[in-house]
């Protein structure tokens, strides 16, 4: 039972993620026909607005080391530091959550010169085209910030308070072994205020109402004098936003390198797919049901009768639904079907 | 077929064989005529040429050749392990066994067309590339890679009396080395044997019908006719294609590891027929010679090298230039390749092919008639 509630849990952080970028694509295949193979790059672009943020705020001077008395020792010390002290440590603690606020701003302006700039010209290409296109820009992008980052994983803390882990098993009346990283619960819980928060602004405001019409039936909107073109734009402002934040909040879980994007790419579009394409229910159902699905593949038990298992059991599932129902789970009927 | 167009294809399979055999000689003024890169010219386009059978002539884009690529590599390794380190039984074996791989995967995706079907290849391709990594190390040897080791049982060789020496052995073919020119030579016969079965393909009946299917197969279901028969048969060719180039790869260097079927390994492929143009014959081959060309050069660059290339300018607008190019250059040659791939895509959809065919259309025609050929090329 612990085991099983733990395992639950264990998908739901990944679930998250899968949901947040799935989103993000499906969203932009519904409004402006574009499969957008560059969209695990912005989860890339995301994580690295945190480590861009965290190296900004650590930016640090060499000071001789008073305690060391016997020679000349230097040690470094954040200028945030020397500013403002005991507050400018907590500062740096939280650079997670702060970089957000960098991250909104920098990815709408990424999405708005990504959109403007090359997608809007593959309005009417091929998929096959968008595909490729999209997959040159990828790389472009993820090369961009191994020459400015390196290779290498760099390391993002979580803020110090919630760095522990949770002690689920109290909370659940479960054995008191069963204890849960404190940040894999702050992401759940975010990833589900985010997708709220858009389907709120879909489901609740006039803007969000046009860009639903306009995913149904662009022309007759068009023909309404209302410019839907700028919006599907906003709307792929709003997608890249959310793969961004994504990726900000995912650091503290894995070290990000520059291939991060391409790793959740690939599952993001099999979690698409296995949702159905354009349908943005599907993208959050099927992102959670493969998070989950996957963490109990992990499990000991599972794997010592299916080998291997946990490694393919996404991939195994999307060839299975696409064969038996092509359309994807929540997917409308006639969306990319033959 | 026509006479004349017959006559054409000898022309070109004439030219071509000739291109290739002779290829270290006029590659040398470049730079690229040693076996090594020669070598890579023949298998890579190989691959290309045969992924060009399935994207080129039906326009299904797969995502996961990779696969066979690493299915072909893994065979003939252990070919050379069990049976002989004679290339030709484990060439024989690989292509088989990756077309019964095609035969299996291309059975499942053929059933979506679009963009599904390249999700359909890509899962295939990362459950492989994950199985091989976990579950299947016995027959992979995960992360290591697979190699040859001196005291396999190797039966058909001990079956003819062959012993191995103190040291490793290496692969051959009736005493023909796989390494240096006799290695890109062997590799240049099975370059042209590919060539010109594909050109075969693509003049038949057959690769009309492919064509057909590109061009609308809704409609030649509307005619009666069964397409998938035909896909799938295009999709099991070029997977054998892959399964060669996966086993020449083995055979230059007698070494397998899983990264081969990563699916950045698949997209390396759709790069190179896009480059060179799907569709065309020559066209995958000239990409993938382009690519793995450039990537010889770009790579080979350093600092030092760089500083002596731009010596000619003042000292800091050298510093600069050197500063600017190193990005491009060394590690960062995917970045140079992401570009070149984007304005490819961008600018000439049809690839190199295209670029020749408007400069001698260009050529030939001078400006006057424009508004006509607009027309043309809309039509």
């Amino acid at each position: 039972m612990d085991s099983i509630v733990l395992q639950f849990l264990n998908g739901l952080d990944k679930g998250g993620a899968y949901a947040l970028i799935a989103l993000g694509l499906t969203l932009v295949f519904g409004t402006l026909g574009v499969v957008n193979f560059a969209h695990g790059a912005l989860f890339m672009l995301g994580a690295f607005c945190a480590v861009a943020m965290q190296q900004l705020l650590t930016l640090s001077v060499q000071v001789k080391d008073e305690s060391v008395t016997f020679f000349d020792a230097f040690k470094e010390v954040p200028y945030l530091e020397i500013w403002l002290g005991d507050f400018g440590t907590s500062i740096i603690a939280w650079s997670v959550p702060i970089s957000i606020l960098l991250a909104i701003p920098a990815m709408l302006l990424i999405g708005w010169v990504m959109e403007r700039g090359l997608i809007r010209f593959f309005y009417k290409r091929s998929h096959a085209d968008q595909i490729l296109v999209t997959f040159g820009l990828a790389i472009v992008l993820q090369e961009i910030i191994r020459i400015w980052f390196g290779a290498n994983p760099i390391p993002v803390s979580a803020p110090p308070p919630v760095a522990g882990s949770a002690d689920i098993g109290a909370w659940l009346g479960l054995g008191a072994g069963v204890v849960y990283p404190w940040w894999r619960l702050i992401y759940f819980v975010f990833s589900a205020i985010i997708l709220a928060v858009v389907f709120g602004m879909l489901q609740f405001t006039t803007y969000g109402m046009v860009v639903r019409a306009g995913m149904r039936d662009r022309e007759t909107v068009g023909l309404l004098g209302i410019n839907i073109q700028k919006r599907f734009t906003a709307v792929f402002g709003l997608a890249a936003v959310v793969a961004g934040l994504a990726g900000v909040m995912y650091t503290p879980i894995v070290p990000p390198n520059y291939t991060i994007g391409m790793d959740f790419l690939v599952l993001s579009f099999v979690v698409v797919v296995v949702g159905g394409m354009g349908s943005l229910g599907g993208a959050v159902l099927a992102g959670f049901l493969l998070g989950i699905l996957q963490s109990f593949a992990s499990m000991n038990e599972i794997k010592s009768i299916f080998p291997g298992i946990d490694q393919i059991i996404i991939y195994l599932v999307a060839v299975v639904v696409l064969l038996v129902r092509p359309r994807g789970l929540l997917g409308r009927a006639g969306v990319m079907e033959s | 077929m026509d006479r004349s167009s017959a006559r054409n294809d000898l022309l070109l399979m004439v030219v071509f064989t000739a291109a290739v055999l002779t290829m270290p000689i006029w590659l040398t003024p470049i730079g690229a005529g040693y076996p090594d890169l020669l070598q890579k010219f023949a298998i890579f386009g190989i691959f290309a040429i045969g992924f060009n059978i399935l994207f080129g002539l039906t326009g299904y884009l797969s995502f996961g050749h990779a696969v066979f690529l690493g299915v072909g590599s893994y065979t003939t390794v252990w070919a050379f392990k069990l049976l002989s380190m004679n290339i030709l039984p484990a060439v024989v074996l690989s292509m088989l066994l990756a077309g019964v791989f095609a035969l299996a995967i291309g059975y499942v995706s053929l059933r979506r067309t679009g963009i599904y079907f390249s999700i359909l290849t890509l899962a295939f391709a990362q459950m492989a590339y994950n199985l091989a990594y976990s579950v299947l190390t016995p027959i992979t040897n995960g992360e290591t890679g697979l190699r040859v080791l001196r005291d396999d049982p190797r039966v058909l060789d001990h079956m003819f009396g062959i012993e191995v020496g103190e040291s490793l052995p290496t692969p051959e073919l009736f005493g023909l080395r796989t390494i240096g020119y006799e290695g890109f030579y062997i590799c240049a016969v099975f370059l042209i044997i590919a060539f010109f079965v594909a050109m075969k393909i693509t003049r038949s009946p057959f690769g009309l019908a492919l064509r057909a299917i590109k061009s609308n197969q809704i409609r030649m279901n509307y005619t009666g006719f069964n397409t998938r028969p035909y896909t799938l048969a295009a999709f099991v060719i070029s997977g054998m294609y892959a399964g060669l180039a996966g086993a020449l790869m083995a055979v230059t260097d007698p070494l397998a590891g899983a990264e081969r079927m990563q699916w950045t390994a698949s997209g390396e492929v759709v790069l190179m027929t896009i480059l060179g143009g799907a569709g065309t014959l020559i066209g995958p081959i000239l990409g993938a010679g382009i690519i793995k060309y450039a990537e010889n050069i770009f790579s080979a660059f350093n600092e030092q090298s760089l500083h002596h290339t731009f010596s000619f300018l003042p000292e800091p607008l050298q510093n600069a230039a050197v500063s600017i190019s190193t990005m491009f250059v060394g590690e960062g040659w995917h970045l140079t390749l992401g570009i070149i791939f984007m304005l490819i895509v961008i600018f000439l959809p049809g690839g190199v092919m295209e670029g020749f065919r408007r400069i001698t259309r260009w050529a030939r025609k001078p400006p006057a008639p424009r508004r006509a050929q607009k027309i043309q090329t809309a039509g």
